[in-house]
């Protein structure tokens, strides 16, 4: 009886495996992570013989791994760099999504609305004190992410221009590390992806408009951040359904239940 | 008794193996940190390097001094408030307390050291670092070098104590005899008597919880705020500086190694070299000191 069934599994393995063994690799940005292994999920169940592994390692790594061929498909969570492009040529980038970044504090420091410049000269440690922008007198404590992750790399791209982010800023590894940290510790302030925002923390408006999915798509909210794919040239066979059935409705309606915003 | 003897050598040459084995681990470790710092110590050079005060990889200034003094004040804080607790609980231990009370307590101070660090940083970042911030003083947060010194002192006390506990039981009973026979009290026994004598082994439990304490990462993480500033006092009382943000050595590679890539990464690399040369240089001075004490003494 067991051996019957080990013996019927096999032959199934081997068929599919004989017809159809396709492994794609996939590696890079720890925030496209879970959104990966979601499309990868319902992907295998729609192709027998496919498997999809996912690996992190940040973004960085997602577009050298997908250039050297380490990976079949890169994944980076921000803007592809122009140094990228000129140090790997024949890369092509897929949006497959799109993310916001929200800034957060934590509830209590009587501050809902900041300019975009007010949030950059906060982050410089150029503003210090929340009475400087119509809290109350109290200071400012900032919680970024670590160098190198690629949330910070596109709330520096996109809100910090030149400046750097002050050196004093208590630094946490992880967006769920952050929000802890702000929703625990008075006058702070941090930036953390949209899927990561809770009751913990008070969003903060910037410009005038709230850090919602509505107002990242119709462009009114400032802050949002291309999901992309990478490949090392135009994809082919599996490697290009793969992506095909991302930008399908069927992949854009998991993207929206993630929280994040699809792409048209 | 000829497949006796074999058996012996066999034996031999299998312990023989699995010593040689972990030596060979730690050389290879070793060659390979040092393989990978290389780039870092040509291209930045060893003085930018251990001099630098400012660690920007993303704009190419990488000066791990700024570790260098987290990993070495967060250690002393540990030490100023681990060791008398564990020499404390060592002593009660060994000489105070009666057999009931002392397998029960023992068991659980060794239990200490089976929680895992992780843990040790939840229990920081949820308990300790609020207690920190409702210290007042401004610009303090609650994370920093005193909530990672609070942490990493319940951390090494195990070591430091059932290690001490174990030299103050090894001094013989009459030793003790002997000073109390002369007039002196239990305390005055134990000054002058049982811990001179026990000095070499405490001394050795204390450079373990030492590295112990050096080589501590994740708990540190989640409670130091793993700024890279050179800690200093938030106003004139000098002891603020331990409420000042830190980043240590370890913290320094764990959070940024996911992302490093070229540079970055070796002088990541780089930060574990003079890591494992800082502990290297302790035990070897550790191993100095307990030597000539026992020297000493013999004379």
């Amino acid at each position: 009886m067991r051996i019957a069934s080990i013996a019927t599994a096999l032959t199934l393995v081997l068929s599919s495996a004989a017809v159809l063994a396709v492994e794609i690799n996939v590696a890079g940005s720890t925030t496209i992570q879970p959104l990966a292994e979601l499309f990868a999920e319902s992907f295998e169940s729609l192709h027998d013989g496919v498997t999809i592994i996912v690996q992190g390692g940040g973004s960085s790594v997602g577009v050298r791994s997908a250039a050297d061929g380490t990976a079949d498909v890169g994944m980076a969570s921000r803007e592809i760099k122009d140094s990228e492009f000129s140090e790997n040529p024949g890369i092509v980038v897929h949006t497959i999504a799109r993310d916001g970044i929200a800034i957060i504090t934590c509830p209590g420091s009587g501050v809902g609305d900041l300019t975009a410049e007010q949030v950059s000269q906060i982050f410089a440690g150029e503003i210090t004190n929340w009475s400087e922008v119509g809290g109350g007198n109290s200071p400012i404590t900032v919680v970024a992410r670590e160098e190198g992750s690629g949330t910070r790399a596109a709330f520096e791209e996109m809100v910090m221009g030149e400046a750097l982010i002050c050196l004093d800023a208590i630094l946490q590894p992880s967006n769920g590390a952050v929000r802890t940290t702000v929703s625990t510790t008075p006058g702070s302030i941090a930036f953390i992806s949209f899927g990561y925002l809770d009751a913990s923390v008070s969003p903060i408006d910037i410009n005038g408009a709230a850090p919602t999915p509505a107002n990242a798509a119709n462009g009114s909210y400032p802050i949002v951040r291309p999901l992309n794919m990478i490949t090392m040239g135009v994809p082919s066979g599996m490697v290009a359904e793969w992506i095909e059935f991302i930008l399908s409705p069927e992949g854009q309606a998991i993207v929206t239940e993630e929280g994040y915003l699809p792409v048209e | 008794m000829k497949k006796k003897q074999g058996t012996d050598a066999l034996m031999k040459y299998a312990f023989m193996a699995s010593a040689l084995v972990s030596l060979l681990i730690v050389v290879m470790i070793g060659v390979f940190t040092f393989k990978e710092a290389l780039p870092a110590f040509r291209d930045i050079g060893p003085k930018a390097l251990l001099t630098g005060t400012v660690w920007r990889p993303g704009q190419g200034e990488f000066g791990i001094l700024a570790m260098i003094a987290g990993s070495g004040l967060v250690t002393l804080g540990a030490v100023i408030l681990g060791v008398p607790l564990a020499l404390g609980c060592a002593i009660f231990l060994s000489e105070i307390a009666p057999p009931a009370v002392r397998t029960f307590v023992r068991p659980s101070i060794e239990l200490l050291a089976g929680i895992p660090s992780v843990v040790y940083g939840l229990f920081g970042m949820v308990v300790l670092v609020p207690f920190v911030r409702s210290l007042g003083v401004p610009g303090n947060t609650g994370f920093g070098l005193l909530s990672a010194s609070m942490v990493l002192a319940v951390m090494i006390l195990p070591t430091i104590a059932s290690v001490s506990e174990y030299a103050i039981r090894s001094v013989p009973q009459s030793f003790r005899e002997a000073s109390l026979a002369v007039g002196a009290t239990r305390w005055e026994t134990l000054k002058r008597v049982v811990l001179p004598s026990a000095r070499s082994g405490i001394l050795s439990a204390i450079v373990l919880g030492l590295g112990r304490a050096l080589g501590e990462t994740i708990a540190m993480i989640m409670v130091i705020g793993n700024s890279v500033i050179i800690p200093a006092a938030l106003n004139d009382n000098p002891l603020t500086i331990f409420l000042s943000r830190a980043r240590t050595l370890t913290g320094n590679v764990a959070v940024e190694i996911n992302y490093a890539t070229g540079l970055h990464e070796n002088a990541l690399f780089a930060t574990g070299v003079i890591l494992f040369l800082l502990i290297m240089v302790m035990n070897s001075t550790a191993r100095v000191l307990i030597g000539r004490k026992k020297w000493e003494r013999r004379r």
